[in-house]
């Protein structure tokens, strides 16, 4: 790698005041034709096109971005990653990403700032428990790592959540996945962005899709803001704006996007060592590195593209989130914002081809789909270079919600992703 | 977040309804004939547009009745209300 980090590189830097670090991705013009094209530069996308130049040996790839990379979904999310899904097909795909997170600062030669803190998931009623339960068993049975907590353990592990009997949603104890944790989610798209350019992928932003060319069953290349540029195959990694995409291809998809929210408080000293989350009251917390505290809200119930989402919703969490953890009574909030989730019936993503040759989705991850980030990238690379899917996205095919082989995991998984 | 012209109650914040999704779904009339392709379209594909999107509302904190709403998805702008059965407006595409 050109330009290796590294300590020795971080001491010469310093003594020129840090005014000689090379750019860490370049900024190129499109050229006429690429052997692949990825839509959208966010962190799947940019981890696809990194897995293409490294595993599959294609180097004459392209990235387009409509906006800055990392600036949607990538950078909106709250960072929690966890494989503790119920059914086989999820536990393969998610966990086969929690194994590449492991080495993932190593791999890109970047820190992401991977922190293996735990993802604890608290149940407050006796079918939460008994979910809880089944998908801990579930999750041992696929070889990853998860306990059950009461609601002892859950205090101890976590001193400052109220687990006093008499609130309305009472802590009944909790699932906890160790290995689970946070990144920092800017590194992730700079890392795969930096990994990707160096080994000749081109990313090309403020670069927005405006139309498919089709001849026939087969693609022919894509209409840009920045001209016509010819290709054979098109990976599609929009998120929330894949629908937008599709039907430049005359595709529908299952999908509906929707806001999803996020906000961080005032920063403080560490009060939070690890990742809780709750679904029944759909509140989830975590504290950064900086000290803000990172809350998840839920997605408003209407479409839209907004990037705003709706005040009702950011209430109803903090309302959640004040009785679970009263010692937050007085923080400020310091930022809100949105972002478009593309949510499937299932709740589980596609990464599949489509019926069109050399058209390829990599979508509907709804709330939850910064955790798969490397996953996703593997997997989808494979899929597009061998034009078949691997064995782990298989049963993420468009065609499931024809056959009916559908992978649901909207009431199984934790579903506040 | 935005109000909604409820074509029964008046004007109310958005909170109090639910959205239905995509409106003029038309559903099956012979469902035994349906091969899986006409099923999947009917039960799973959405349209899920960027723009001026058809769909249904309930005022389930309301009167709990369902109607018809035009929507700019890009801005949650409202261009028009109509009630069940109604005609759409034919001024937007």
């Amino acid at each position: 790698m050109k330009n290796k980090y590294s300590v020795f590189s971080l001491i010469k830097n310093a003594l020129s005041q840090h005014e000689n670090w090379q750019q860490a991705w370049g900024n190129p013009e499109p050229k006429k034709e690429y052997e692949a094209i990825i839509v959208g530069g966010g962190g799947h996308g940019l981890a696809t096109a990194y897995y293409l130049a490294k595993k599959h040996n294609l180097k004459n790839i392209a990235v387009l971005e409509k906006g800055w990379i990392g600036g949607g979904n990538t950078g909106r999310n709250t960072t929690i990653i966890r494989s503790n899904y119920l059914w086989d097909a999820s536990a393969g795909l998610y966990d086969h990403a929690l194994k590449l997170w492991e080495n993932l600062s190593q791999e890109l030669n970047y820190n992401v700032m991977f922190s293996q803190r735990g993802v604890m998931n608290l149940a407050h009623n006796l079918q939460d428990v008994r979910d809880l339960k089944r998908r801990t068993h579930a999750n041992r049975l696929n070889g990853i790592d998860a306990v059950w907590l009461n609601t002892e353990e859950v205090k101890k592990f976590c001193p400052i959540i109220n687990t006093s009997p008499d609130i309305r949603y009472p802590v009944l104890g909790g699932t906890l996945q160790r290995r689970a944790g946070t990144a920092r989610h800017d590194a992730v798209a700079w890392g795969y962005a930096r990994g990707a350019s160096d080994m000749g992928v081109d990313i090309i932003q403020n670069c927005e899709v405006k139309g498919i060319k089709r001849n026939g069953d087969k693609v022919e290349g894509l209409e840009t803001t920045k001209g016509f540029i010819k290709t054979n195959k098109i990976g599609v990694v929009a998120a929330g704006h894949s629908s937008v995409i599709a039907s430049m291809a005359g595709l529908k998809l299952p999908l509906e996007s929707k806001p999803l929210q996020a906000l961080v408080s005032e920063p403080v000293k560490p009060i939070i060592d690890t990742v809780v989350m709750s679904n029944a009251v759909h509140a989830y917390v975590s504290q950064s590195d900086k000290g803000e505290l990172v809350i998840g809200a839920g997605t408003d119930s209407y479409v839209s593209y907004t990037q705003r989402g709706s005040h009702n919703i950011v209430e109803e969490t903090l309302k959640a989130i004040l009785e679970l953890y009263p010692i937050f009574s007085r923080m400020k909030m310091l930022r809100q914002w949105g972002g478009i989730v593309d949510i499937c019936p299932d709740a589980s993503p596609i990464i599949s081809k489509t019926n069109i040759k050399g058209l390829y989705f990599n979508c509907g991850w709804g709330t939850g789909g910064f955790k798969a980030t490397p996953g996703s990238g593997d997997l989808f690379a494979h899929t597009i270079a061998n034009d078949e899917p691997h064995k782990l996205n298989a049963a993420f095919n468009l065609n499931r919600f024809v056959s009916g082989d559908l992978v649901d995991e909207h009431g199984a998984a934790a579903v506040a992703h | 977040m935005f109000l909604i012209n409820c074509p029964f109650c008046g004007e109310r914040d958005q909170s109090e309804f639910y959205s239905g999704g995509e409106a003029h779904i038309v559903r099956p009339k012979q469902p035994t004939e349906l091969s899986d392709d006409e099923w999947a379209e009917y039960l799973f594909m959405r349209k899920n547009i960027k723009g001026v999107q058809f769909e249904r509302w309930n005022h389930i904190h309301g009167c709990r009745k369902w109607f018809n709403v035009v929507r700019d998805t890009s801005n949650d702008k409202i261009l028009s209300v109509y009630k069940m059965g109604e005609k759409p407006p034919v001024n937007y595409k």
